[in-house]
């Protein structure tokens, strides 16, 4: 019965968003505005309708409903809750379902919450985000039906890839997806300001906030997931250009670039079709993304629920959404001025700049993730990998860098070139401090690019906090904090990368139980290895302890496990994090003499990297924070007060 | 009964010595004592894909595959042979699907031209934005 009634509260809501879509189009264009009050509750009913269908959806999977083809395919009733519950999205059905659930969420939201937006602009996006919504539902019930029974049923699950099954799995999929879908938001609200013709600073100020969200959770969501590929996979690496990171880093450039871009046009009324233009292109990337994960047409580490036939499906929702936003746009751009040319040295310019480069680093992305795709298509097989990215999107990055330690010290409409130059004085000697000790040091030994963001992130890290110098910090707008914390997030995660690329040192080594093994300043001695048993895994486990200087001993214990169901062999990697780095302690496999293979790395200033991106979007926490305190000040004043 | 024990012995232990049958290649999760050979390798084993995974370079793969291409780079750098050697070696062996980097084939140079081309784009979009000086 849950089945079933998952089912209809799918297709009801699939009938709402339809619903939706027609009351805000006669309400608007076919000169029916009564029509138009019951555009909010149905974006509600909508959106509570697919959360309970994703909520039976999440109940079968924790009952072992085995009925349920999807159950019968990605589960296993040995499964600990934890991985039963977060399976749920797993697989293609699942996560299509949480992705619809998303987006029907954040349109009750916008329906619910939003207030600063025109009444008509409102009900455009609306309708917008009802239009995007029935397609990916049509998606699902015509293509990918996640509620499908078997009979008869099953005896047992095939099981979840044991990679998969991590802690990581409840935490990372949702949070990626809340802000890749969040994004919808900006895209309706792009198609609702054009279908009004209302672009201006107070449309930007509404979008904002929506915009921030998604942000934070899209930057939180990459972060997880990065550091979760970084300690399952084993090998010690924590982005590998690989298609889907690709995907999911496309929509989040897009978005860094609009969420500049909407602050000059709140601030200073320029940039209007740009920002509608990025609103269209983030979004825009996140179906792109879902494409290319979805469709199994590129392969990928992450790959874990393909299917090369709906490919063609997403591809023509892609093509209808895209295209059909695009035509709006070059459509009724007209309409829109951009406002007036700014003055060359000034914040607006440092912010065009931003843009520009954040773009041009999207494109190159875009452009390397696809090529392989292109020449496929001459028959030519190629692949472009890390080689291609870090020395071409590298550089780029490090300029865009450079640009946001200069930004934040120079003046909205005019400044003067010398001022500026004054202003960065300290973070410039600095840097110059910086690459002369370390070229004097590690010359020859570390690369050149690491070196470089060794060099920017010092320096980046001492310019972004000095917008707050000589300011009285508790009266510094909580917006002003975010930006310094985001921009300071920056420098921390270069720091790390480029640390991490240019001291890590690498030890393999096979041992005897009893051995002992020197990597770095780190000694590590083998004592035993023994099996142990979880709830559907048996591993095998070494006891290790490790050594620094004359400090204690820790001890470690890396696992190799190996799952039944699917019959798989993991690596659970054994880390030891200390203030300055981190190390990482791999156990393969026993070799013929009895001597166990060993990987082992100490990675300085490593965790840098994440701590970095949560800095980020703490940063753009603060930011949300403080920029709606003051209406929701005003709100509640205005309450008391009635 | 010793028979049977014998057996059941022998049937228990038929993985471990199928798994060794196949001698492991000796350099593929072994280092080369000489530092400098080491990065070498190291840095070419980056750029090179594991061609039984998705997507991943060989320098991170448990696949057996990657452990026999490791153990081959290793062995002829230290036979002194150059890594772009080495390269074009396991390229014309596995195609060009096989490296990253995408200096091997005339068909991926607009791939370097792509940022020059980008940057060019932004800059004429950006100059009609800018306030000319006033004379």
């Amino acid at each position: 019965m849950i089945a079933e009634a998952g089912l209809i509260a799918l297709w009801l809501a699939f009938a709402l968003a339809l619903l939706q879509l027609t009351l805000a189009g006669f309400g608007l264009a076919g000169g029916k505005p009564e029509l138009l009050g019951s555009v909010r509750p149905v974006a509600v009913a909508q959106g509570v309708l697919v959360g309970i269908a994703f909520a039976l959806l999440i109940t079968l999977f924790l009952r072992s409903d085995m009925s349920v083809a999807l159950v019968v395919t990605n589960s296993h009733s040995m499964k600990p809750w934890l991985y039963k519950f977060a399976g749920t999205w797993g697989n293609h059905e699942g996560s299509m379902l949480l992705w619809v659930t998303v987006m029907g969420v954040a349109g009750a939201a916008v329906a619910l919450f939003e207030r600063a937006l025109r009444r008509d602009t409102h009900m455009a996006t609306l309708g917008g985000q009802a239009a995007i919504s029935l397609g990916f539902y049509a998606f699902l019930l015509f293509s990918s039906n996640p509620f499908a029974r078997v009979d008869p049923p099953a005896p047992d699950g095939q099981g979840l890839n044991p990679l998969l099954q991590d802690p990581g799995l409840a935490f990372h999929p949702p949070t990626l997806y809340l802000g890749y879908v969040g994004l919808s938001v900006a895209f309706s609200f792009a198609i609702g300001a054009l279908l009004t013709r209302r672009v201006d600073a107070a449309f930007a100020r509404a979008m904002r906030p929506w915009v921030l969200a998604a942000w934070v959770l899209l930057t939180l969501g990459i972060t997880a997931g990065s550091y979760w590929a970084y300690y399952e996979l084993g090998w010690g690496g924590w982005w590998f250009w690989d298609p889907v990171e690709n995907a999911s880093l496309m929509p989040w450039l897009a978005a860094t670039a609009l969420l500049h871009s909407v602050t000059v046009l709140a601030t200073r009324d320029a940039l209007r079709a740009w920002t509608v233009m990025l609103a269209v292109i983030a979004f825009s990337m996140s179906m792109v993304g879902t494409f290319l994960v979805r469709s199994g047409i590129l392969t990928s580490v992450h790959a874990f629920a393909v299917d090369p036939e709906r490919g063609t499906f997403i591809l023509v929702l892609l093509g209808f959404y895209i295209g059909g936003a695009l035509a709006l746009f070059g459509w009724r751009v007209g309409a829109v001025r951009e406002g007036a040319p700014f003055e060359l040295v000034s914040r607006e310019t440092m912010l065009v700049v931003n843009n520009l480069l954040l773009s041009v680093i999207l494109g190159l992305v875009l452009i390397g993730t696809l090529y392989p795709l292109m020449t496929e298509a001459f028959g030519h097989k190629v692949s472009v990998g890390a080689p291609y990215f870090d020395r071409i999107a590298g550089p780029v990055a490090l300029i865009l860098m450079l640009v946001m330690a200069a930004g934040p010290l120079t003046r909205w409409r005019r400044d003067k070139l010398g001022l500026v130059a004054r202003r960065l004085l300290v973070p410039g000697a600095i840097a110059l401090l910086v690459a002369v000790v370390l070229a004097t040091v590690a010359w020859g030994r570390i690369g050149v690019l690491p070196l470089l963001g060794l060099t920017v992130a010092l320096s980046v890290g001492a310019a972004s906090v000095a917008p707050l110098w000589k300011r009285n910090l508790r009266r510094t707008p909580l917006f002003t904090w975010g930006m310094v914390i985001a921009h300071l997030g920056c420098a921390v995660s270069l720091a790390g990368m480029a640390c991490d690329s240019a001291f890590t040192v690498e030890k393999l080594a096979a041992v005897r139980v009893g051995d002992t093994v020197q990597a770095g300043d780190w000694k590590l001695r083998l004592l035993q290895i023994s099996p142990i048993a979880g709830d559907n895994w048996t591993a095998l486990q070494a006891d290790m302890e490790a050594v620094r200087g004359g400090g204690r001993a820790v001890t470690l214990h890396p696992q190799s496990r190996f799952f039944a169901s699917p019959a798989t062999a993991t690596t659970e990697a054994a880390l030891l994090t200390r203030w300055n780095g981190q190390l990482y302690v791999v156990l393969g496999q026993e070799a013929e003499d009895g001597r166990w293979q060993l990987r082992i790395w100490w990675k300085p200033f490593v965790t840098l990297i994440w701590l970095g991106g949560v800095m980020i979007a703490l940063g753009g926490a603060l930011a949300l924070v403080g920029r709606e305190r003051r209406g929701w000040l005003l709100k509640w004043r205005g309450r008391a007060l009635a | 009964m010793r028979m049977l024990a014998a057996l059941i012995a022998m049937l228990l232990s038929a993985p471990v010595l199928a798994q060794s049958a196949l001698p492991p290649a000796p350099y593929a999760n072994r280092q080369i004592s000489d530092p400098a050979q080491e990065r070498k390798a190291k840095a070419l084993m980056e750029t090179i894909r594991c061609l039984t995974c998705q997507s991943q370079s060989i320098a991170d793969s448990d696949a057996s595959l990657a452990g026999d291409m490791r153990s081959q780079i290793r062995e002829r750098i230290m036979a002194g042979e150059e890594p772009e050697h080495i390269r074009a070696w396991l390229i014309e062996r596995y195609g060009d699907w096989v490296s990253y980097e995408p200096t091997a084939d005339p068909i991926l140079w607009p791939l370097w031209g792509a940022p020059v081309l980008l940057i060019g784009l932004g800059l004429l979009v950006l100059r009609g934005r800018i306030r000319r000086k006033r004379s």
